[in-house]
């Protein structure tokens, strides 16, 4: 037995135990599950049949889960591009030699700790059809004639939802991508400042190529998660209105959990997986590719 | 690294005062200001009696009559304690199993580097990837299958299915940072694996566990689909899914209240994160930069 808890191969597993049994019970079993789920006609309260393809097929031609898919590209698309662009627009800014800087970034990081679930219902009072502080101001300021429906409108809707999005996401990305520019060694700057560099030319050629590898791995998590987002949608407008806010995550609750149609919803969710990793691939790979073009570290 | 950091903007004094309130001062305010304003907007709500939130009169980012009205109802009127205590007791304890399974793990993988532990530790990365928006159908119908529907117990159980990959693969990166020597002298010393990790190797580790338990605490307590699926009735709902689901009741929105739920559900994680920013802020980038 001694001899045994010795072997670095045998004590390796027996550490590994406690949470590989977690993960392989809840994640990579109902992983399976959730697929095999989806090739049959299960419904609450009641086992299903293997039917084959027939989800998919209906869901290839039912509008709303078509809607859905083109909604969560959309959603995904608009809103990584402004987390992108913000995050690391103040990610610059936090680099900046400031006084209470310590206080700034831990400021910043707030609307990320919260639940989102719980920062939605603020969103939700601020974009309120009556009482919403932003037409209020906007009247008063007479920019506008009359409130303005945020979410009672298909597409106003996806920008409001979008917009709530964008300002969880930013902190995050925006502190990580402070911790990469940290990194970068101020006699790069110097240098070419000396070599006659202009501000945008040293972010262009300095600052971006070196925080290339660290962008790849934040925007991969940050679509990712934006992708299967759920939280926001459900408590904001719960896909709505004409279901032009559901994504393919609230839409496979509403089918599987409020509609007891288990099999479609896992099918539409399963149809998220390819899509997921096509996804990383291609933002990881993507941006790796260029880091390496641009004579960055090949990691 | 903190040298460097306070160099970062080494040029900054060739940049004129009134550039670098365009450039600077301009823009971060504006960033800060709208970060900010939700909250500002939750506390105001939660202040606000009822005929000043519904009406259109008057200034809307002040309160004339602060009231704690609304906080009273919630606290005395809904199960808002009970769910403010589930959320408590499922995040500490979700937080320690996942703790206690993650600092295992990584140490088997980064120290004992037992055959295929690479590989192992791919595999935790891509289950960190694994999103419970697509797992929470089949996670439903094995918890009722358990018969843990409506119970803690189902919440505790998953859970930790998205904190243990991430508290792991960040805790490997403390152990990796801790000398070899170290573990060598105390194994000629006659000390078993055990004690080493627990001896020497953890209380190296301190600002990684801390970082790593701060982290799937506040992870734990913004979780919303799994206890929106898993959980029915209203005493053991969680903070973020009882104010949804309970506090809305049909057309009519009790503002006040919703806001004040969200304020002191907001509040718990808010303090915790404040005293330790450091820590977070370390595990959020230190996890990315892996």
């Amino acid at each position: 037995m001694e001899r045994l808890l010795d072997n670095r191969n045998v004590l390796g597993l027996l550490f590994l135990l406690p949470a590989a049994l977690l993960l392989l019970l809840f994640l990579t079993y109902p992983l399976g599950l959730g697929t095999w789920l989806g090739f049959t006609d299960v419904k609450i309260g009641r086992a299903g049949e293997f039917v084959g393809l027939d989800n998919f097929r209906f869901l290839a031609g039912d509008a709303v889960a078509l809607l859905s898919v083109f909604n969560t590209f959309f959603y995904t698309l608009v809103a990584s591009v402004l987390k992108f662009v913000l995050g690391l627009w103040l990610a610059v800014l936090l680099n900046e030699r400031l006084p209470f800087k310590a206080f700034f970034r831990a400021v910043v990081l707030l609307p990320f700790i919260v639940p989102t679930a719980l920062s939605a219902i603020a969103f939700w009072w601020i974009y309120d059809a009556q009482f919403s502080v932003i037409s209020w101001t906007l009247m008063k300021l007479g920019l506008i004639d009359r409130y303005i429906d945020f979410l009672g409108d298909p597409w106003m809707a996806r920008y409001s939802t979008i917009a709530a999005n964008v300002w969880r996401g930013v902190p995050f990305i925006a502190i990580c991508l402070l911790a990469g520019l940290q990194t970068i060694a101020p006699s790069l700057y110097e240098a070419a400042a000396l070599d006659g560099a202009s501000g945008w030319q040293r972010f262009r050629h300095v600052t971006l190529p070196l925080l290339t590898p660290i962008i790849a791995v934040v925007m991969t998590f940050s679509v990712l998660f934006t992708f299967t987002d759920f939280q926001l949608i459900y408590v904001l407008t719960r896909g709505g209105p004409l279901n032009s806010t559901h994504l393919m995550a609230t839409l496979s609750f509403q089918r599987a959990i409020s509609g007891g149609a288990l099999g479609e919803g896992a099918a539409l969710a399963t149809a998220m997986v390819p899509f997921l990793l096509a996804a990383i691939l291609f933002s990881y790979f993507g941006l790796q590719r260029r880091a390496w073009q641009q004579g960055g570290a090949d990691r | 690294m903190r040298g460097q950091a306070a160099d970062t903007a080494g040029m900054g004094y060739l940049e004129s005062l009134p550039r670098r309130a365009v450039t600077l001062w301009l823009p971060l305010s504006a960033f800060l200001f709208v970060l900010l304003f939700p909250f500002y907007w939750m506390v105001i709500t939660t202040l606000k009696p009822n005929e000043e939130l519904l009406s259109r009169e008057g200034n809307p980012f002040w309160v004339i009559n602060p009231t704690l009205a609304h906080v009273k109802k919630l606290l005395f009127d809904t199960s808002y304690p009970d769910w403010l205590w589930n959320t408590m007791l499922v995040s500490v304890v979700a937080t320690a199993l996942s703790l206690f399974c993650s600092v295992l793990a990584a140490y088997s993988i980064e120290r004992l580097r037992f055959r295929g532990a690479r590989y192992v530790g791919m595999a935790i990365f891509l289950a960190y990837l694994v999103p419970p928006s697509i797992l929470f159908i089949p996670l439903a119908t094995m918890v009722f299958q358990f018969g843990l529907f409506d119970t803690r117990l189902a919440l505790i159980l998953t859970y930790p299915t998205f904190l243990i990959p991430f508290c792991t693969w960040l805790l490997m990166g403390y152990f990796k940072s801790i000398p070899y020597e170290l573990e060598e002298c105390a194994l000629i010393d006659g000390a078993t694996r055990l004690q080493i990790l627990t001896r020497i190797v953890l209380p190296l580790a301190v600002p990684g566990l801390i970082s790593a338990g701060i982290f799937a605490f506040t992870l734990s307590w913004n979780e919303f689909i799994y206890a929106l699926t898993f959980i029915s009735s209203s005493e053991v709902k969680t903070v973020p899914v009882g104010v949804i689901t309970e506090l809305v009741e049909g057309d009519v929105y009790h503002w006040g209240s919703l806001m004040a739920g969200a304020l002191l559900g907001s509040l718990p994680v808010a303090v915790l994160y404040s005293f330790f920013v450091e820590y977070y802020v370390s595990g959020l980038t230190g996890a990315v930069k892996e």
